[in-house]
C-alpha cells in the first residue's frame, strides 16, 4: 500500500483517498467542521488546512500521493486553525452558556481541542433573523457558521433541498426553500439528517434541549477527535 | 406610617446646597452598589439613598428566544443564586408545557436542589459577609473585618462556614452537574434522577451539616441577644412582609401560595395563587435608581411595600416542618412579643434558622426512595402564559413568561428578591443615617453602620436591576486634568438637563 508523510508519521491510503481521509483512517485527526465522511468533501471552514511544499491545501479534498511530505501539526497551522475558529465565534452570536447544543456542539467542542480560550477578535454582533416558525425544527441564524452541511445533507441525504446559501462573502446567509421563506412550510422534519448533523446549534430539533445532564452530553466524557476517528474507523470498517 | 423618618430623608429640598458623602461600592455584598449621603453644614443628614450602580436588562434580551432556553439563559443573572432563577423560570416553563404538577421524583429533586442552592448562600453570607461586623464589631478595624480577619480570631467558626458552603455546592453540582450555573430543570420535570452512589455520599456528611447549623444559629442568636437593645433598634423600622407560604401555613422554599402580612401580622392576603400576583403586587420607578420599587396594591406605594427573605418568612410562617428548625423559631418569634419581629439584624438568626432547616430537610429528602426514582418528566396541556415563584435565599422570586405560537418569549417580567427589598433597604439607610451619622463627624467604622444595615437584607444587586427603556444616566465630561468641562442628567422620564444651566 503507498504512503504519504504526514508530519513524522508515515500514512498509508488507497487509490483516491484524500489526505483527511486517510488520516483518519490511520488515527490521525485533523480537526474539520465542513466536512462529514457521508458527503461530498466542501473545503470552505479550512480548519484542515495542511501544507505541502509550503504551500496551504485543504486536506478534505487533496488527494494523497505518493511520497507526499504533509504538514499538519506545526505551530503555524495550528495558530492559524485558532484564529479561524477565532473568527467564526466572533462572525456570529454564539452564546454557548444558554445553547442547547453546548456540550453536543462540533463547533465548541473544535474549539475546545484547538485550545481557544478567548476570541481574540472583536465580535461583530450581527443581526440575522431567527426562524422558529417550524413545530418541530428551529433556525438559529446566529449560530450558523455556513458550512453547508444542512445544504448538503438536505439534498444528497434526506432528498429534500430545503437549504442554500444567498448572498455574498460575509453577508451570506442560510435560505429556506419555501414560498414564505421559512421552515414552516417546507419539507424539513426533525429527523432529517441536514438537523441531526448541523456542527452547531443553527438547526435544533425542538423540544429535546438540555435533555443530557451535564457531564453526560457528546462531548463531556470523551474529546470530539476520539469520538470521530472510532466513528470514521467504523464507518470504513463496514464499507471495506 | 410604617416608618418614623422614610419620607423626610429620601429627597432633599434644596440638594446643590449640600455636602455629597458617597460609599462606593458597598462592600461584602454580591453586585455593585453605592450610598449616597448629603449633609448640611452641621453634619445633619438631609438625604440618603441606596443606590444600584450596575444594569441588567433580561427581561428585554431574552425576547424573541425559544422559551426552552430561558431556565438556563436566566440563571445567568446571578452566580450566587443561579439555581433560584433557574427553578422560577423552569416552573413558569412547566406552565407552558401544561406540566403543572412534576412526577414527585421531578418535584423532590427541584427541591433538593434549591435546598442545597439555600444552605450555601446562606452560609456564604452569614460566615463570609456578615460574621466581620458581627464578631468584630461594626467599628472596629477595617483591616480585620473581613474573612481573613475571622479566619485568624475564629478559625473554627470560618471553617464550618466554608464547609457548610461546600456542601450545599456539592449539592447542586451532584444534581445539576456544575457547582455554578449547572442544568437540572428542564420543562415539565428534570433531566436526571439522583444516584444511590451520589445520594450515599451526600449522606455521609449530612449530620455534621445539621450540627454546624445547628451551632450557626445559636452563634447568630448570641450575637444579637449580647446587645439586645442596640441590635433590636439598629436600622430598625416596622414594615409588611411577604413570602411564600406552604398550604398548611409552614415555611415553604419553593412552591405554594403567596401571603403578606402587614407590620401588625394581620394577612393582607393568604394563599394566593402566585399566576395572580401582577393584580397585587405593582412596582413604582424612580429616577434615582435602576431597581425598582414594589409595593402591594391594596395598601398603595407609600404604605404598601414590604419585606421578603428570611425575616419574612420566619415572620409568614405559622410553623416549620422540621424538628430542630421548628424548635429554633419558636424561640426566635418571642423576639416579636407577639407580633412580627421587625429588627433589621434579627435577618441574621432568621437565615441560620433557615439554613437549618435546609439541612435537615435535604437528609429527609436523601431517604425519600423518590429521590432516586426514574419517572422524570410530564407534559400537558399547552399554555402561552406562565408565572413561577420561588422563595430564593433573599426573598420571593418572581418569574413571568408570554409565548408566542412559535414558542418564543414576547414579554417576560422578573420580580427579584432584592427588588422586593429595595424600599426597606433605603429605609434602613436612612434610620441608620438618622441614628448613628446624623451631626457627627464621619469616620470610616460610622459608614459602616450603613453597609452592615444593607448587608443585613444580602442584597444581590446585579440580580435586582431591570428597567428599561429610558435609562437615567449622568454623564460627566472632564478635561485631562479631571476639570469638570460639562455634565448632562437624563432622568428615567427622558427628560435632560444640564446640572447648572439657566
Amino acid at each position: 500500500m503507498p504512503t504519504f508523510y504526514l508530519d513524522d508519521s508515515e500514512i498509508p491510503f488507497t487509490d483516491g483517498e484524500t489526505i483527511l481521509e486517510a488520516a483518519m483512517s490511520a488515527g490521525r485527526y485533523i480537526p474539520h467542521l465542513c466536512w462529514r465522511p457521508e458527503l461530498e468533501p466542501h473545503s470552505s471552514c479550512r480548519l484542515c488546512t495542511v501544507t505541502i511544499n509550503g504551500r496551504p491545501f485543504s486536506s478534505c479534498t487533496q488527494p494523497a500521493l505518493k511520497g507526499q511530505k504533509v504538514e499538519c501539526d506545526t505551530p503555524a497551522l495550528l495558530a492559524m486553525r485558532r484564529a479561524v475558529i477565532q473568527m467564526l465565534f466572533v462572525e456570529g452570536n454564539h452564546h454557548c452558556p444558554c445553547c442547547e447544543k453546548s456540550g453536543a456542539c462540533k463547533l465548541q467542542a473544535t474549539a475546545y481541542l484547538l485550545g481557544m480560550q478567548d476570541s481574540h477578535f472583536h465580535h461583530r454582533f450581527p443581526v440575522r433573523m431567527r426562524d422558529l416558525s417550524h413545530e418541530g425544527v428551529s433556525l438559529d441564524r446566529d449560530r450558523c457558521i455556513r458550512c453547508e452541511i444542512c445544504v448538503r445533507a438536505s439534498r444528497a441525504l434526506d432528498g429534500k433541498n430545503v437549504f442554500a446559501i444567498h448572498g455574498r462573502g460575509i453577508e451570506s446567509n442560510l435560505a429556506v426553500n419555501s414560498p414564505s421563506g421559512l421552515l414552516k412550510g417546507s419539507a424539513i422534519s426533525p429527523d432529517d439528517a441536514a438537523v441531526r448533523l448541523c456542527p452547531t446549534g443553527a438547526l435544533i430539533a425542538k423540544g429535546r434541549g438540555f435533555e443530557s445532564p451535564i457531564g453526560l452530553r457528546a462531548y463531556d466524557r470523551e474529546p470530539l477527535s476520539s469520538i470521530e476517528l472510532r466513528e470514521y474507523q467504523a464507518r470504513r470498517a463496514v464499507h471495506d | 406610617m410604617l416608618s418614623r423618618v422614610a419620607a423626610p430623608l429620601e429627597t432633599a429640598t434644596h440638594p446643590e446646597a449640600l455636602r455629597r458623602v458617597v460609599i462606593e461600592p458597598v462592600s461584602r455584598v454580591e453586585g455593585h452598589g453605592k450610598v449616597t449621603l448629603l449633609l448640611d453644614d452641621e453634619g445633619h443628614v438631609r438625604q440618603a439613598r441606596l443606590h444600584i450602580a450596575e444594569f441588567r436588562g433580561f427581561e428585554t434580551f431574552i425576547q424573541g428566544r425559544p422559551y426552552r432556553e430561558v431556565p438556563v439563559l436566566v440563571q445567568r443573572l446571578c452566580g450566587i443564586c443561579p439555581v433560584s432563577h433557574h427553578l422560577a423560570a423552569a416552573k413558569a416553563i412547566d406552565v407552558l408545557v401544561g406540566a403543572r404538577t412534576l412526577t414527585p421524583t421531578a418535584e423532590k429533586l427541584r427541591r433538593l436542589l434549591h435546598l442545597g442552592q439555600t444552605l450555601q448562600s446562606h452560609a456564604l453570607h452569614f460566615f463570609h459577609l456578615a460574621s466581620p461586623d458581627l464578631l468584630f464589631g461594626y467599628d472596629s478595624d477595617v483591616a480585620s473585618r473581613n474573612i481573613i480577619g475571622v479566619i485568624q480570631a475564629h478559625p473554627t467558626i470560618a471553617l464550618q462556614g466554608v464547609k457548610l458552603r461546600k456542601y450545599g455546592q456539592e449539592v447542586i453540582r451532584i444534581l445539576s452537574g456544575k457547582r455554578v450555573h449547572g442544568v437540572l430543570a428542564i420543562p415539565g420535570g428534570v433531566n436526571r434522577s439522583l444516584s444511590r452512589d451520589d445520594g450515599e455520599s451526600l449522606k455521609k456528611d449530612i449530620d455534621q451539616v445539621v450540627a454546624w447549623s445547628q451551632g450557626a444559629v445559636k452563634t447568630a442568636r448570641d450575637l444579637y441577644l449580647a446587645d439586645l437593645e442596640k441590635n433590636a433598634a439598629f436600622g430598625s423600622f416596622r414594615s409588611n412582609f411577604v413570602s411564600l407560604i406552604a398550604r398548611d401555613g409552614s415555611l415553604e422554599l419553593y412552591d405554594g401560595g403567596l401571603r403578606a402580612r402587614d407590620h401588625l401580622g394581620h394577612e393582607v392576603f393568604d394563599h394566593l395563587n402566585c399566576d395572580r400576583y401582577l393584580r397585587h403586587i405593582h412596582e413604582e420607578v424612580k429616577s434615582w435608581s435602576y431597581m425598582k420599587f414594589p409595593f402591594i396594591v391594596a395598601l398603595g406605594s407609600d404604605e404598601g411595600w414590604y419585606r421578603v427573605g428570611p425575616l419574612a418568612r420566619l415572620n409568614n410562617a405559622d410553623r416549620i416542618r422540621t424538628p430542630l428548625a421548628e424548635s429554633e423559631r419558636a424561640v426566635f418569634a418571642r423576639l416579636g412579643e407577639g407580633g412580627p419581629v421587625h429588627a433589621t439584624m434579627a435577618y441574621h438568626e432568621a437565615r441560620m434558622i433557615e439554613m437549618l432547616y435546609a439541612a435537615e430537610a435535604i437528609r429527609e429528602l436523601l431517604d425519600d426512595p423518590d429521590c432516586y426514582g426514574s419517572d422524570l418528566v410530564i407534559r400537558g396541556e399547552r399554555a402561552f402564559e406562565g408565572v413561577g415563584v420561588v422563595e430564593a435565599p433573599r426573598g420571593t422570586l418572581i418569574h413571568h413568561y408570554e409565548v408566542d405560537e412559535t414558542d418564543a418569549i414576547v414579554r417576560a417580567n422578573l420580580i427579584v428578591a432584592t427588588t422586593n427589598n429595595n424600599n426597606a433597604m433605603n429605609t434602613a439607610v436612612r434610620e441608620v443615617a438618622a441614628r448613628d451619622l446624623d451631626g457627627r463627624e464621619l469616620t470610616e467604622g460610622l459608614l459602616n453602620h450603613i453597609e452592615v444595615a444593607i448587608r443585613a437584607y444580602d442584597p444581590c444587586l446585579s440580580c435586582a436591576t431591570h428597567a428599561l427603556g429610558a435609562m437615567a444616566l449622568d454623564v460627566s465630561l472632564e478635561d485631562a486634568s479631571g476639570l469638570l468641562v460639562d455634565r448632562l442628567v437624563r432622568d428615567s422620564d427622558g427628560r435632560v438637563a444640564r446640572p447648572g444651566a439657566p
